[in-house]
């Protein structure tokens, strides 16, 4: 299986259009580095085939390496006994899922949504979209916490017990990427689950693999319209509520149900103001008649 | 000199104000041991100490029982957004009084408007103990960095520029206190710009902090989540702010009594029933837009689990039983009952706000995992509601609040 994608991938490159994408599918670190088109305007992101991932752990390792974050013991297989969630020191986790096909493991991590809930919640932008794609978070936050109330996914997560404390998430390893890297969990993953490339291209690439083979995925690409898109997209085999997912998030970017408030904004600011002059003007004159 | 400066001397010096001022920080009452001092002053002494401890180790516990499941809790629940609503009184004072020049309610407008003031300065001042990056809490406002697509943001702003709003609508009451005639005369012609931009203000951040859970779409229960939260927010901080004005002036009239002259406490049963009226209407409009919202929703069958009975609590015995209370009660001039619905009132407003923050919020997670406050967390907020009462206290007992200006103020104003 992994050949054909591999030599497919090999042609779509040297043609031109594959462009960012995985640079270790074809050699790590050679391709990548040379030849393509990395820094683009577009969004960038992640493909995660969660029906290659062997629970390996090596990504979370990588992870932590790249971040200054507390490196885990990878050969520690009890951490899947229970369903984890992202933390403070993982940005990045493995989960294992029972299903109907089996066992399935799952990266989870930030999604880097199209249209953040995060980066609508932040008053002071500390929480940043950034034009390729990911979201960030910078030292001016507030630690008001919205952000965490906001997201779908309850992806940011707060250091508590720091009197200097932090917003901890994933960056799709922006700082690797102005060095013109690949994040670090996408370079470490040894079955090419990880797949990192602009958003664009993930999806057809995604596509690509559910049509030729029908079989053996599930047809939906979770995170395509999820929330409005997000930069994460994930494949499965089974359904995604038996992997951890919620489904029900609809695919409405989530900026849009506050919009409704902030667009009523600017309104009352005029019209209140006048309708109150108005109204004290006639008070006034009936005052004075009295 | 008991009243300060009310006999009308002007302060011509600096050290004469300090004078007056070092004066003024003695304590007016007969004797500092009263029960509620008895009761106050330790709580606000050990809650400064726990301050200081939450500002040293950071927000986790022992401080709070905030969760990465649960970022917030009875600092922003309570103290922000059951604060803010109960500080709703002083706009909807200020559009009675001096937009519809109802002269029926001035008297009861500086006292109102003083708790209005002094309410957002300590509960939604309390956002600064919540803010994990405390330091930070300038940034919106000196532009580093202007989130202006927040909602959030433009609710600090709103409260920034009301507290002033709000100074500038009492102000008249300090230069009366400190005897500057001419000053008094500048920012009394000031007040009503300040009321219009103060109602415009109130009437943004009111519905604003509704707006603030609107993204928490699913983490909210479907029968408090709905599109019309900023409206039903808004709505209910008029008779949250009402039921809180007719609950404080009642404790007022009493503590304070020596200070009000006979007419007045006449007029203010009359008050009272005018009050309830408008409650009355407000809460009856609120129930009614729920109603419209649970019916447009189709969420009849939600009613019947434990969290549509928690749901049935807040609305019909928490809003609309008393608003019919406050039917009965104006209809009777029964001031009894009117106390009463203003006090279940209150409660159904602490319990619908508490729901947005952290009760029918992730109403799904098991019952360990969720939040409850620590002693900690509810010590620092009655510290904060016990020092706005000894500032309230100090300010009533010094300026003409409850009392009447002095009569240069009277002369001033006919000439």
């Amino acid at each position: 299986m992994n050949n054909i994608d591999r030599r497919t991938f090999f042609k779509l490159i040297s043609s031109g259009i594959a462009g960012a994408i995985g640079g270790k599918l074809v050699t790590p670190g050679i391709a990548w580095a040379k030849g393509t088109n990395f820094h683009s305007d577009e969004f960038y992101g992640i493909l995660v085939d969660t029906t290659r991932c062997i629970g390996c752990r090596r990504c979370e390792k990588a992870c932590a390496e790249a971040n200054n974050l507390p490196v885990p013991d990878i050969n520690d297989t009890s951490v899947f006994n229970h369903e984890r969630q992202t933390s403070v020191i993982q940005w990045n986790v493995v989960n294992r899922f029972e299903t109907e096909k089996g066992t399935v493991f799952v990266p989870r991590r930030c999604m880097h949504c199209n249209q953040a809930a995060c980066v609508a919640a932040c008053l002071v932008k500390a929480m940043k979209k950034r034009k390729t794609g990911q979201v960030t978070w910078d030292e001016n936050c507030l630690g008001c916490r919205l952000c965490m109330v906001s997201c779908p996914f309850d992806i940011p997560k707060f250091e508590y017990d720091k009197a200097i404390p932090k917003i901890q998430k994933c960056n799709l390893c922006w700082g690797r990427f102005q060095d013109g890297k690949p994040p670090a969990c996408v370079e470490a993953c040894p079955m090419d689950a990880l797949l990192f490339g602009t958003r664009r291209q993930l999806l057809e690439e995604a596509r690509r693999r559910i049509y030729q083979q029908p079989d053996k995925y599930y047809h939906h690409i979770f995170g395509e319209l999820e929330v409005g898109g997000t930069s994460h997209l994930y494949l499965s085999a089974v359904p995604f509520e038996q992997i951890g997912f919620r489904t029900d998030v609809g695919t409405t970017p989530y900026p849009e149900y506050s919009k409704g408030f902030l667009y009523a904004v600017p309104f009352i600011l005029v019209l209140w103001p006048i309708l109150m002059l108005g109204m004290s003007q006639v008070t006034k004159r009936q005052q004075n008649k009295e | 000199m008991m009243n300060g400066r009310l006999d009308g001397k002007e302060i011509t010096s600096l050290s004469e104000f300090f004078r007056f001022f070092r004066d003024e920080l003695k304590p007016k009452g007969k004797t500092i041991f009263t029960p509620f001092n008895i009761i106050s002053a330790p709580i606000i002494i050990l809650g400064f100490v726990l301050i200081i401890l939450r500002l040293v180790i950071g927000l986790g516990r022992p401080v709070t029982n905030l969760s990465q499941d649960f970022p917030w809790g009875i600092w922003i629940g309570f103290d922000v957004m059951v604060g803010v609503a109960f500080a709703g009184g002083a706009y909807v004072l200020t559009f009675i009084v001096y937009i519809l020049r109802s002269e029926k309610y001035h008297p009861i407008i500086r006292a109102t408007v003083l708790n209005g003031f002094l309410a957002y300065v300590f509960y939604a001042g309390a956002i600064f103990l919540d803010c994990g990056r405390w330091w930070n809490i300038v940034n919106p406002i000196i532009g580093r960095e202007f989130g202006v697509n927040s909602v959030l943001f433009l609710v600090a702003w709103h409260f920034l520029l009301y507290m002033l709003a709000e100074l500038i609508e009492f102000s008249p009451a300090i230069a009366e206190w400190l005897g500057l005639r001419r000053i008094r005369k500048i920012l009394g012609s000031l007040t009503i710009g300040a009321v219009i931009f103060g109602i415009t203000l109130s009437t943004l951040h009111q519905s604003g902090l509704g707006a603030l859970v609107m993204m928490a779409k699913w983490k909210i229960h479907p029968l408090w989540y709905t599109e019309f939260i900023p409206i039903l927010f808004f709505v209910s901080s008029i008779f949250a702010g009402l039921s809180m004005v007719i609950f404080e002036g009642s404790i007022s009239h009493k503590v304070f009594g020596h200070q009000i002259d006979e007419a007045h406490h006449k007029a203010y049963n009359d008050i009272l029933v005018g009050l309830a009226k408008i409650c009355a209407v407000a809460m009856f409009a609120y129930s009614f837009l729920k109603l419209i919202v649970l019916v447009h929703d189709q969420e009849w069958s939600l009613l019947k689990t434990g969290m549509g009975f928690w749901f049935l609590v807040e609305v019909v015995g928490l809003v609309f039983i008393p608003c019919i209370l406050f039917i009965q009660g104006s209809r009777h001039q029964n001031i009894l009952v009117i106390r009463i619905a203003s006090v279940l009132t209150m409660l159904g407003i602490i319990i619908n706000r508490l729901n947005y923050v952290f009760i029918a919020y992730k109403w799904y997670l098991p019952f360990r995992v969720r939040y409850y406050p620590t002693w900690i967390e509810v010590v620092i907020t009655l510290c904060i509601i016990f020092t706005e009462i000894w500032v309230f206290r100090w300010i009533v007992n010094r300026m003409p609040v409850l009392k009447h200006p002095p009569e240069w103020v009277r002369e001033n104003e006919e000439h």
